[in-house]
């Protein structure tokens, strides 16, 4: 339980670990008692490791990417004990997700706002509908606000209902400016002004929500590469970074987003919210294997404190069967 | 003709091929592939795992039929247990009582604001006036979405902005609607998670206040195997009538459809299919198993083809070619089948012998209507005997149909190769007759 004891305060943990031992149960009986002392990597062991990664959203392919590599390794040490066991899935997942060879497993993958240039650096967000954007511009906005930036936020989804709204109040708790025109307003002109006043005002950090958009809607697609231009005419560089929001609850779908949303926007990192819940988000494995962008941070909650790091060791564990954890 | 999916499949099942029933061992086989596409649409593994299984029992048994792929008979099957499964439970909205009153729940960021508002809509439609109760007392400017949701498809919204209490706001709600004759509720609640004891607890008590007829999980359609988890807990708590799977318009296969499905045994009431209010569509169970498959426009292709082409038809047809005596009478029945059938150009890979036919004619949708028209003109004994359409008649034709004498002379042509070609291929033993045999309900 590693990485959700890290996850969360000691409030909430109470009724949550009741729910997660609960939903992972059935699993994890089973699981922790093929662990028992040192067996052979067989058939039924890897049926059930198969099935812990594909609950959790690993998807079938890169699950079977996995244990067949695993199955691989298995021919020179046939037998195993638990924990050799554990490194060895352990590396093989891992390798899935960080494949920057300077950097530790255990290392967060947090992103530092480099030294300000004079320029604002500036972050946009982007994501399909419903996924926890603009909350998590909110959590980002504490999170850099609280380490001595000045931070800015631009108000560019202009088509849900109440968006900017929303946006205003977190602005507001958070304590830092945003930057509004009305509903149903020029999207992009809303970036190109937040990126105006930020130069005036010496920001160090601005983060641009957007609509949300599913990535087969080819308009709104466009609309992005739109707003994303824009922006360079105030700041050459910017949007430096491009984050797209995911929720740790969907399925395999998640990699069409990942893949679509990268075509037109260049993605540089991903946000995972909602993993206070169940779901385990297991689908980011195959989105960072396959387009190599990192994990930024993870959403825990619906406070603006509930932001965590990204540490890639830690989530893995989060994802494989309890028996593993504990004897690691 | 058919894109790469119809190849993948076929791919797939190419172990059935060349066998006349299907037997254990290569069913096993092939049945890898169903569980895949269906652990790729994300549908929850144990119920891919059951649901194979049941796959696997009805198509043991089941004769393969002869002009189609027992590849093709495997994605019938396998298509026509999930619609059974989704379909069982199908029903409308229940709405009783004055007023009647619906109570929305799930997880966050769903869709429940947005779905109260197309809700709404509907109903003000059937008659009833509804009135949308603003209970999400924790999202910022939840009760501001609302009010922008009620106020852009005209229905009225009960809110207390600032107000914490759920349970009160959904109670003085219910009364107002009542005193003021209101014909349906609306009830938005703030999203939740099924482990959040505090907020389910919320929950249950509105639902005790509100006392709705209908209770709709709203469920977003690209969750992945948490969606039964989270539906087993949302129905224990509030034992829901009904399910609103959303954004459904976007690409996500919606396997958490099924698995809901076959957990809580809840019917899918309402489906969403864009942000704006009007996108809300019932639920097709068929549609679902299309999509969960993967390969929709092949299964209902197999489908509308199997409806437009009645055996007997068929087989007169196959009898025809095999004495080669098919004509244009023939010919114009067979166009009328194909329309049926909707899209000319993917439907005429569906019938074995015209398709391969009429490839070389580059025919799209409007050649037909030429054709038609043409071949109408002609006395029935010119359709039974094109040869005797000599320079006069072509001209008589070409003035009825309001074609050229060109185009007359091109059709006669045409039909000329297709003869040929068809003749070809019944006498040269191919194992079965180039008919339009599809795989039969009798099946
Ligand atoms: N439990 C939990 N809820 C979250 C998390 N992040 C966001 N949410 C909730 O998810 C819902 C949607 O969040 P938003 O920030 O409005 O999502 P969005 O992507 O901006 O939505 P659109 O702009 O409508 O596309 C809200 O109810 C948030 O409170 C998280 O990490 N955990
Ligand atoms: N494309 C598409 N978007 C949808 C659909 N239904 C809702 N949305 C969008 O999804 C996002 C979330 O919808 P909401 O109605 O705010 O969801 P909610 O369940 O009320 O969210 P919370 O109150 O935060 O839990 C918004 O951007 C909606 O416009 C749909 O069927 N298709
Ligand atoms: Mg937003
Ligand atoms: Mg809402």
């Amino acid at each position: 339980m590693g990485f959700f004891n890290r996850l969360f305060g000691s409030e909430k943990k109470a009724s949550l670990d009741q729910g997660l031992a609960k939903s992972k149960q059935g699993v994890m009986e089973r699981i922790s008692r093929v662990f028992t002392g040192k067996r052979r990597i067989d058939d039924d062991l890897l049926e059930d490791l198969e099935e812990a990664l594909i609950l959790s959203d690993v998807g079938v392919d890169t699950t079977e990417a996995i244990l067949g590599r695993l199955r691989k390794r298995a021919t020179w040490e046939a037998f195993v004990d638990q924990s050799e066991l554990m490194t060895m899935l352990r590396e093989e997942v891992l390798g899935l997700i960080t494949k920057d060879e300077d950097r530790a497993w255990t290392d967060s993958t947090a992103y530092r706002v480099p030294p300000s240039d004079g320029q604002p650096h500036v972050i946009m967000i982007v994501g399909v509908n419903g996924v926890g954007k603009t909350t998590s511009i909110a959590k980002l906005a504490h999170r850099y606000k609280s380490s001595g930036l000045k931070v800015m936020l631009g108000a560019a989804d202009t088509f849900r209902a109440a968006a900017v709204d929303q946006l205003k109040v977190w602005g507001q708790r958070v304590g830092v400016e945003v930057v509004a025109q009305g509903m149903g307003s020029d999207p992009a002109a809303v970036a190109f002004d937040t990126l105006q006043s930020a130069v005036a005002q010496k920001a160090d950090l601005v983060l641009i929500d957007t609509a949300g958009r599913l990535h087969n809607k080819v308009n709104l697609m466009s609309e992005l590469g739109k707003i994303k231009r824009v922006m360079s005419k105030v700041v050459p560089e910017a949007p430096h970074e491009v984050w797209l929001v995911l929720d740790g609850s969907t399925g395999q779908n998640a990699l069409e987003q990942a893949k679509r949303f990268t075509e037109v926007t260049d993605v540089t990192g991903l946000v995972l919210t909602k993993l206070d819940g169940t779901a385990k988000g297991g689908v980011v494995l195959a989105i960072s294997d396959q387009l190599q962008v990192p994990v930024r941070f993870v959403g825990v909650g619906e406070q603006m404190g509930d932001l965590q790091e990204f540490h890639p060791m830690e989530f893995v564990d989060s994802l494989l069967p309890e028996s593993f954890e504990t004897n690691p | 003709m058919f894109d790469h999916l119809q190849e993948r499949f076929e791919r797939a099942f190419k172990v059935l091929k060349g066998h006349g029933s299907i037997t254990e061992v290569n069913v096993g086989e092939t049945l890898k592939e169903v569980r895949k596409a269906l652990l790729d649409a994300d549908v929850d593994f144990k119920t891919a795992k059951e649901f194979v299984k049941k796959v696997k029992a009805e198509a043991l048994g089941r004769e393969v039929l002869t002009a189609i792929q027992p590849g093709q008979l495997l994605i019938k099957i396998t298509h026509e247990e999930l619609t059974k499964l989704m379909g069982q439970a199908a029903a409308p909205l229940e709405l009783k009582g004055q007023p009647a009153s619906i109570l929305l729940a799930g997880l966050q960021g769903a869709g429940k604001t947005t779905h109260a508002g197309k809700l709404a809509a509907r109903i003000a439609k059937s008659g009833r006036k509804p009135l949308l109760v603003a209970c999400d007392v924790h999202r910022p400017a939840a009760v501001d979405q609302l009010e922008v949701v009620g106020q852009s498809v005209g229905v009225d919204v009960y809110s207390e902005p600032g107000v914490k209490d759920a349970v009160g706001i959904a109670t003085r709600g219910m009364a107002k609607a009542k005193s003021e004759g209101y014909g349906a509720v609306i009830v938005d609640t703030a999203g939740r998670l099924a482990i959040d004891e505090v907020l389910m607890d919320e929950i249950s008590a509105v639902r005790k206040a509100v006392q709705p007829q209908e209770t709709l999980f709203v469920v977003d359609a690209m969750t992945g195997q948490d969606a039964v988890q989270t539906a087993k807990a949302f129905n224990e708590r509030l034992d829901f009538t009904g399910v609103v799977l959303t954004k459904l318009d976007g690409d996500a296969r919606g396997g958490a459809a099924l698995s809901i499905f076959s957990v809580v045994g809840k019917p899918i009431k309402f489906v969403g299919t864009g942000e704006k209010m009007d996108a809300l569509d019932v639920f097709h169970p068929e549609r679902m198993a299309d999509r969960i498959l993967g390969k929709g426009d092949v299964v209902s292709l197999v489908e509308r083809a199997q409806q437009a082409i009645d055996d007997q038809e068929a087989k007169r047809i196959e009898a025809k070619l095999r004495k080669n005596t098919f004509d244009l009478e023939d010919f114009l029945a067979q166009i009328q089948q194909i329309k049926k059938m909707g899209n000319v150009k993917d439907l005429l890979g569906m019938v074995p012998g015209m398709g391969k036919a009429l490839k070389g004619m580059d025919i799209d949708d409007n050649a037909f209507m030429g054709i038609e028209s043409i071949i109408r003109s002609m006395t029935p004994k010119e359709r039974a005997e094109p040869s005797i359409i000599n320079g006069s008649r072509r001209g008589r034709i070409a003035q009825g149909s309001g074609r050229s004498v060109e185009d007359v002379n091109r059709l006669l042509k045409q039909f000329q190769e297709m003869k040929k070609m068809m003749g070809s291929m019944a006498r040269g033993g191919m194992p079965k007759v180039p008919g339009m045999r599809m795989p039969g309900r009798r099946g």
